[in-house]
């Protein structure tokens, strides 16, 4: 089945999206703007396939992968947090230290063929006609996936936690004021920020397409961090904003084929400059007043913090 | 019961705050009893937020000793001091806008309490007290005095003995204070004691039992507010009489200086406020203030008469007669009129900048020949510049570090002088204030209100747009009422009364015509 086979190479290429863009929207829901979220990407993709490849599992490569991309992000979160670098340049940096270093660390496994996670059937559920072997044969990032949007959702607006962690990003100022440790919060989000991208990481070199190369990532942290803002900062709609985002980077893919079919040509550059046209357009409908700005975003993003000022 | 048996709520013996060698707060004694309302009166910089902070715990005290119901007590942090029964409301109410308002309560409580039932309490509590708050509002979308509203219900779900409120009139309309002052009396009622801050005094006399007076960190006194009159308070608080403002009553009202016909202008943001047809006119020797409640389109009409946004009808604006209303701020400036924006930092002046750096920014348009020397790159004249500096500097008593020091290290309240007196050294036929004496101490505020007057007196026009109600009786000829971009008509000073005011904010604009229209609320 055709249609059956697309939707598989769209859910593939939408979850590492998903998955990144979710722990983004927590770091900056705490008021840290995070620009380096393809270097936190691609440092997951080489820690999860070099672990794989020496102990021979997968799984142990995923939660390297979470690993790599965690302690990666520490680095971000110590320089912007703890010593108050400007958050822009420091994410910038970081990834363009995350692109070289994962080079270097990742040149002998150039050409090595990879694990592939393999997928889990959900018993019955998968059993269902259609959507059985779409939604329920999927592998362990897929799954997660979900349950980020519903956790972190969850946490979000039903938790004390999460109505902390969203009054830091609204007004660091006035949190610090009623005794929440905005420090701490905040390094814990960005810590959770790259754990996220590291896992993302993983799915792109241990499912997606199972090796490492170079530069693997190829702009999706970019497209993540798109996607954050496309979403204004909800779970539910970095999901469903993934999807498209995701559709439209496997349409690029056949555009020269979509074209024939429909007897149309759309050029493949215009296809992956839409998710940016999408962000942009979103961005103007959100600044249209003061209420939705004050609304949607969080308020101190990207401003640093200084406690006793 | 004798009053000896009585136990004071709170007691301070000697608190003595030390930042470095200079001492905030200075041996104060302090006594709140229970169920009443307390005053701390005194000028900005007297010391009222040290103390205010040390009893919530937001800063320890250098020595001395606090006593709550008797008992010695050391308050480290302000979750101590709301353990104690203390609550507090901020003058900037540290509220989340992006947070619904059950949310921002619930930041505020014990991790303890559910989300879920926090919403039924404070909905409860802001019956109970009158203070209508929807629990499911974003405070994004509230006013000023809904925005207080939460800080106190905030507060008093912590169910304080002790209520602590800093400045709590500044940002409401007469009316919305009325309706604080009845909470306040509930609270006292039910036996707590509140702690009001102010430096307004009649609002001291008519709501507080006991007041204490600092100054320079010290207390000056302490009074039963009611039977002092407001110029023997404002002794203890200033130390010396205030200088009230000299006002000549027969001033020669001359010509038309400034005038404006049915000024319209959109809002320019959804956020701002729409000018709707203000007709005004200004003569030598008058001064126009414009009193309003913030956010009622003061900020619009400053921006529409300094030419900051140049209007499309040149008819809207006459500066002496000239059409300008097309006209940009220095072109208007060459035509005779100042201006002095609302904001000090940013607007009247680039914080980094030196003082005479400063001066020549405001000027070096509309005083070209005096600062700058000719020729396409406009040399400075460094000594007319440095003398300018000193002469308004003199002028206006301006107390500064060193000679020259960028003006983002000058208090409020000099900064504000030698803004205020870079534009009167020009002698501008027309003068336009915003918020002249915003966030300025008392001494300042007085010797700017007569340098305004004075301006006045010597054949100028003068419009000043203030909040401060007190300010606008002191200097004004004229009072115009702005409410929701319309202004009311002009009232001779001397027929204006508070009432009219507060009814004019509220946008009745005819209640002079309709006497009933007074007793309406």
């Amino acid at each position: 089945m055709i249609f059956e086979a697309i939707l598989l190479t769209i859910i593939t290429a939408s979850t590492p999206l998903v998955i990144a863009s979710l722990g983004e929207l927590v770091t900056e829901r705490a008021g840290v703007l995070n620009l380096g979220v393809e270097g936190m990407m691609i440092m997951g993709a080489v820690g999860a396939f070099a672990v794989a490849q020496m102990t021979g599992s997968p799984y142990i490569g995923v939660i390297a992968g979470i690993v790599s991309g965690a302690v990666f992000s520490l680095l971000f979160g110590f320089l912007t947090l703890t010593l108050v670098a400007n958050q822009v340049a420091t994410g910038l940096a970081l990834t363009i230290l995350g692109l070289g270093a994962s080079g270097m660390l990742g040149e002998s496994f150039v050409g090595i063929p990879g694990i592939k996670l393999p997928a889990i059937a959900i018993p019955l559920l998968s059993d269902i006609p259609f959507i059985g072997p779409i939604l329920f044969k999927q592998d362990i990032a897929f799954y997660l996936s979900i349950a980020l949007v519903l956790g972190i959702n969850w946490f979000l607006f039903r938790t004390r936690a999460g109505l902390k962690l969203r009054a830091i990003g609204d007004s660091h100022g006035s949190a610090h004021a009623l005794g929440i440790n905005v420090i701490r919060t905040r390094y814990l989000a960005v810590m959770f920020g790259g754990a996220c991208a590291g896992l993302a990481g993983a799915q792109l070199s241990l499912i997606y397409t199972p090796q490492w190369v170079e530069n693997m990532s190829a702009g999706r942290g970019w497209i993540a961090l798109a996607l954050v803002v496309f979403a204004s900062w909800r779970p539910w709609r970095v999901l469903i904003g993934g999807y498209l985002f995701g559709a439209v980077g496997i349409a690029q893919l056949h555009a020269q084929i979509i074209g024939q079919e429909f007897g149309i040509a759309i050029p493949a550059q215009f296809l992956s400059m839409l998710p940016y046209v999408a962000t942009v357009v979103v961005l103007v409908l959100i600044s249209q007043n003061r209420r939705t700005t004050l609304i949607n975003t969080p308020a101190s993003l990207g401003k640093p913090f200084v406690p006793d000022r | 019961m004798t009053e000896a048996a009585i136990v004071p709520l709170l007691s301070v013996r000697k608190l003595t705050k030390l930042f470095g060698t200079f001492a905030a707060n200075n041996g104060i004694d302090l006594e709140i009893m229970p169920g009443e309302i307390h005053a701390l009166l005194g000028e900005n910089g007297a010391g009222k937020s040290t103390l205010v902070k040390m009893l919530f715990g937001v800063l320890s005290p250098t020595s001395g000793e606090i006593v709550w119901n008797g008992t010695p007590v050391s308050i480290s942090s302000p979750g101590e001091a709301r353990k104690l029964g203390i609550g507090m409301v901020f003058q900037h109410f540290s509220l989340f806008e992006a947070l619904t308002v059950a949310e921002n309560i619930a930041l505020s409580l014990d991790d303890n309490v559910p989300l879920s039932k926090v919403a039924e309490e404070a909905a409860a509590l802001s019956r109970q007290y009158g203070l209508p708050l929807d629990p499911s509002a974003h405070v994004a979308d509230l006013s000023v005095g809904e925005r207080q509203r939460i800080e106190i219900v905030r507060a008093l779900l912590q169910n304080p003995r002790l209520i602590i409120l800093d400045e709590p009139t500044s940002v409401l309309t007469p009316q919305e204070a009325d309706k604080l002052f009845e909470t306040l009396d509930k609270l006292r009622a039910e036996g707590r004691s509140v702690l009001y801050i102010s430096h307004r005094l009649e609002e001291v006399q008519r709501i507080c039992d006991r007041a204490t007076v600092l100054r320079h960190g010290k207390v000056t006194g302490a009074c039963d507010p009611k039977s002092e009159t407001p110029s023997s308070l404002a002794r203890m608080m200033v130390g010396a009489d205030v200088a009230s403002v000299e006002r000549d009553q027969s001033v020669a009202i001359g010509a038309v200086k400034l005038e404006t016909r049915n000024l319209t202008v959109a809002a320019r943001t959804p956020f701002a406020v729409s000018l709707k047809g203000i007709s005004l006119s200004v003569r030598a020797g008058e001064v126009l203030a414009i009193a309003g409640v913030a956010g009622n389109g003061q900020g619009e009409l400053f921006d529409a008469l300094s030419g900051e946004f140049p209007q499309a009808d040149a008819n809207a604006v006459l500066l002496n007669g000239v059409p300008a209303g097309t006209l940009g701020i220095n072109r208007r400036r060459l035509l005779g009129a100042s201006f002095v924006p609302e904001e000090r930092h940013g607007h009247a002046a680039v914080p980094a900048l030196s003082l005479s750096e400063n001066l020549l920014l405001a000027r070096s348009q509309s005083d070209r020949a005096a600062f700058l020397s000719g020729g396409p790159l406009g040399l400075i004249r460094q000594g007319t510049l440095s003398d300018a500096t000193k002469r308004i500097s003199a002028e206006m008593d301006v107390r500064k570090a060193s000679i020259d020091p960028p003006a983002g290290s000058l208090s409020g309240g000099n900064l504000q002088k030698f803004i205020v007196g870079r534009e009167l050294d020009r002698q501008p036929s027309v003068l336009i204030v915003n918020q002249p004496t915003w966030g300025v101490d008392a001494g300042a505020a007085s010797r700017i209100r007569q340098a305004l007057v004075d301006l006045a007196r010597s054949g100028s026009a003068v419009i000043v747009i203030s909040q401060d109600l007190d300010e606008i009786f002191e200097v004004a000829s004229q009072i115009a009422v702005i409410s929701e971009g319309r202004l009311s008509a002009p009232y001779p000073a001397g027929e204006m009364t508070m009432e009219k005011i507060g009814l004019l904010m509220g946008g009745m604009h005819d209640g002079s015509n309709h006497p009933e229209a007074a007793h309406a609320h």
